[in-house]
């Protein structure tokens, strides 16, 4: 069924318009002053000029992995944000951490983990997902590369992009 | 068995409110589940005793208001008055009783559900991320459903052993252990190898093996199957793939003659593992070590990935329709007396029914399979490790026991009258064929999934796939027909066995309107007594039975429920002896 809209009755001076072209005019006129006289900044030189500083904190760049205050690499390859990744950019090969090893209590790590920046679309689903508050969307944004096999980032990449993180729960330091 | 025949009274059960009939023996849990009144439990499983130390299925019980006659009173209604009991009872380890009142619902059960899951995940550690039974984990399900959201435990929790190995192919993590005693009761009552105990006491409980034994029975990857979290994990599939991303298909094992049904956990073309699916008539609810670890050669580097053929002194890779015909080039050469057929007991039954095709078609006298045998249990694994051993005595039309004819094709080989063989899947140098004379035979066709040493030999080489990764059907030691279904595909050019077959039948100039696998079973259940009125799909998943055989008639061996009827005679009788 058709729904008809109610049309607003207008009085004369609206139906004429030339008002409001003319206050749409007055906004106009006061940009172009304005630029004339150097007041306004239309144009940021970018990549002269990046964007870094202005970011929100709540900027959603590139994901990474992170170390904790310890050097220990956060994640331990749970595969919930290779599960929860709406584009499947995220592939994880699981390994068992040799009991030799400084961090041989928390059994696992990842052997390979791999963000396909092709196919990333800065969700953060992944960082909302982690147990381990080992994966965080940091503030890069200019992720470019020649090839797809260069849009890969793989662990080293990530963890280098991700740094070390402070003020993360250290749980896995109360066991055993 | 003579108790079964006649039926067991029924009794009267009220479960939440509803009056139901049940047979006598029924355990109060498996009445409530038949009720739609699901209860969780830990300790309890289908095919094992019940010792009741979970306390999870901890119900609010009644019995009948007896009158001053002895006789139940009756309400209102015409039913009995139900006394309820003041305390909670565990449902697994009582059955039902005429005129039993069950309440799972009650404000009563509830706080016990949820007083026992504050216990249970007391001790627990929160090591979900890296724990390979979360997703499948009963700890994690019911604290879902009858937990809280937060623990009230400030102490410290009980440091436990971690990364036990318990045997060759179990690691165990004593934290993460309810102690429930599954794998204990599956070792004594199933597997009848008892290495597993708990000792110590009280919260320092820990599960162990016995000093100086292991955990190495060929059934212990079962304890890992059944174990409600994961505190017992195969080493095999430890931390390989979260179970979430597993697609399973159900199939068969291919390992024996017993055909325990699978399910095969893949993810992307790759079968991270095999576990047992429940099929009574076949194999209740295990599978042997072998058959669940025997699947790595479906990935090994030796696979076939291209059809070859023989061009001077090396095998030139060529496509299919090449091979075929070269293949079928090759046979035409000579006549029937000149060329054997060696099939393959691991074959499916459309592959064999083509195979007998193929064999007819070209007058085939030397066709047979070749045997394989190996140490038996009376649990499921069969001394016969070929699959489909009764599949090909049935569709070949063997006369004699299977590899009876594999001495006289030597001999005819070695003496030159044998001029093409086609050997499919199956290695000659296996049954006294030497490598001199596979390399002097003119016509030597190979469908195999893996090179060796023959197949260096052959004229035309075809690669065909393994069991995960076709269909067809089977037919198990004890005459039941079952499906096995494609969980991978094959890798390479590699194709489906019945496809090269059908092609190189086609090829011969027969085979004609068969385009998928189920024409395949439709003109062989047209053909074969047994399998008329079956098709692919109407075998179903638990299978149909369809050969009587004399040797091992369909009767069921020692059922499960008499196997716990006798653990538990013998816990009872243990328990008196203790008291007295």
């Amino acid at each position: 069924m058709a729904i008809t809209v109610a049309r607003p009755k207008r009085n004369w001076r609206e139906r004429l318009y030339l008002p409001a072209i003319a206050a749409g005019m007055v906004i106009t006129i006061k940009h172009f002053k304005n630029t004339i006289f150097g007041r306004t900044k239309v144009t940021m030189q970018y990549p002269e000029e990046k964007w870094d500083s202005s970011l929100p904190e709540h900027y959603r760049g590139a994901p990474a992995l992170v170390r904790d205050t310890d050097g220990r690499v956060r994640c331990v390859a749970c595969q919930l944000c290779e599960f929860i990744c709406p584009p499947r950019a995220i592939k994880i090969i699981p390994g068992e951490i040799p009991s030799t090893d400084r961090f041989a209590k928390v059994e696992k790590y990842p052997e390979e983990f791999d963000i396909d920046m092709v196919r990333c679309i800065f969700c953060g689903m992944c960082e909302e997902v982690c147990p381990e508050q080992a994966i965080f969307l940091r503030k890069d944004y200019a992720i470019t590369g020649f090839t797809r096999e260069e849009m890969v980032h793989d662990k080293d990449k990530l963890l280098e992009i991700g740094g070390v993180m402070h003020g993360v729960v250290l749980k896995w330091n109360e066991k055993k | 068995m003579s108790e079964r025949a006649t039926a067991p009274p029924m009794f009267n059960v009220q479960i939440d409110g509803v009056w139901r009939q049940f047979p006598k023996g029924t355990r109060v849990i498996e009445a409530c589940e038949q009720a739609g009144s699901y209860v969780p439990h830990y300790c309890y499983h289908k095919k094992l005793s019940s010792p009741g130390n979970c306390r999870m299925c901890l119900i609010e019980m009644g019995m009948p208001k007896l009158g001053p006659d002895r006789k139940p009173e009756l309400g209102a209604d015409g039913k009995p008055v139900i006394n309820w009991m003041l305390r909670p009872q565990i449902s697994c380890a009582q059955d039902i009783a005429e005129g039993m009142g069950v309440r799972t619902n009650s404000p009563l059960a509830k706080e016990c559900q949820r007083g026992v899951m504050e216990f249970l995940l007391i001790n627990h550690p929160l090591d979900c991320p890296i724990c390979d039974q979360a997703g499948e984990c009963l700890l994690q399900e019911f604290s879902v459903e009858y937990g809280t959201a937060e623990s009230r435990f400030l102490e410290n929790k009980v440091k436990k052993p971690k990364n036990v190995v318990l045997g060759p192919r179990v690691t165990l993590d004593d934290e993460r252990c309810i102690l429930c005693s599954r794998c204990i009761r599956f070792c004594q009552e199933i597997a009848k190898d008892d290495v597993l105990g708990f000792v110590d006491r009280g919260s320092h409980t820990v599960l162990t093996a016995h000093p100086g034994k292991r955990l190495e029975n060929n059934y212990s990857l079962n304890t890992v199957d059944i174990c409600p979290v994961g505190a017992l994990t195969s080493s095999d599939f430890r931390f390989k793939m979260r179970v979430w991303f597993l697609k399973e298909t159900k199939s068969i094992c291919t390992s024996c003659a017993t055909g325990c049904n699978t399910l095969i956990g893949t993810r992307e073309d790759i079968i991270y593992r095999q576990t047992p699916r429940q099929n009574d008539a076949v194999n209740s609810c295990w599978m042997c070590d072998y058959g669940r670890l025997h699947f790595s050669y479906l990935e090994s580097e030796k696979r076939l990935l291209e059809p070859r053929i023989s061009s001077g002194e090396k095998l030139a890779a060529v496509n299919w329709k090449t091979a075929i015909t070269q293949a079928a080039l090759q046979l035409r050469q000579f006549s029937g007396w000149e060329i054997a057929v060696v099939a393959s007991g691991r074959m499916t039954n459309e592959e064999l029914w083509l195979t007998a095709q193929i064999a007819r078609l070209l007058g085939v006298q030397f066709i047979d399979i070749v045997p394989r045998t190996g140490p038996s249990d009376d649990i499921l694994l069969s001394a016969d490790r070929n699959p489909n051993s009764n599949g090909a005595r049935l569709l070949l039309q063997l006369a004699s026991e299977p590899g009876a004819k594999l001495p006289a094709l030597a001999e005819a080989a070695k003496s030159g009258q044998v001029k093409a063989l086609v050997a499919l899947g199956e290695n000659p140098l296996a049954f006294g064929i030497s490598t001199e004379q596979l390399a002097q035979l003119p016509a030597f066709i190979v469908m195999d999934i893996l090179s060796n040493v023959a197949t260096e030999h052959a004229t035309v080489l075809l690669p065909a796939s393994g069991f995960a990764e076709k269909r067809g059907s089977m037919i198990n030691g004890k005459g039941r027909l079952q499906r096995l279904n494609r969980a991978v595909r094959p890798p390479g050019t590699a194709r489906d066995d019945w496809e090269i077959l059908r092609d190189l039948l086609q090829a011969l100039g027969g085979g004609n309107a068969i385009y998928s696998i189920e024409d395949v079973f439709r003109q062989m259940s047209d053909a074969v007594p047994q399998f008329a009125g079956l098709s692919l799909s109407k075998i179903g998943d638990p299978g149909a039975h369809v050969m009587q055989l004399e040797e091992s008639p369909p009767t069921e061996k020692p059922s499960d429920e008499a196997k716990i009827e006798e653990g538990a005679s013998a816990q009872s009788q243990r328990r008196n002896e203790k008291s007295t």
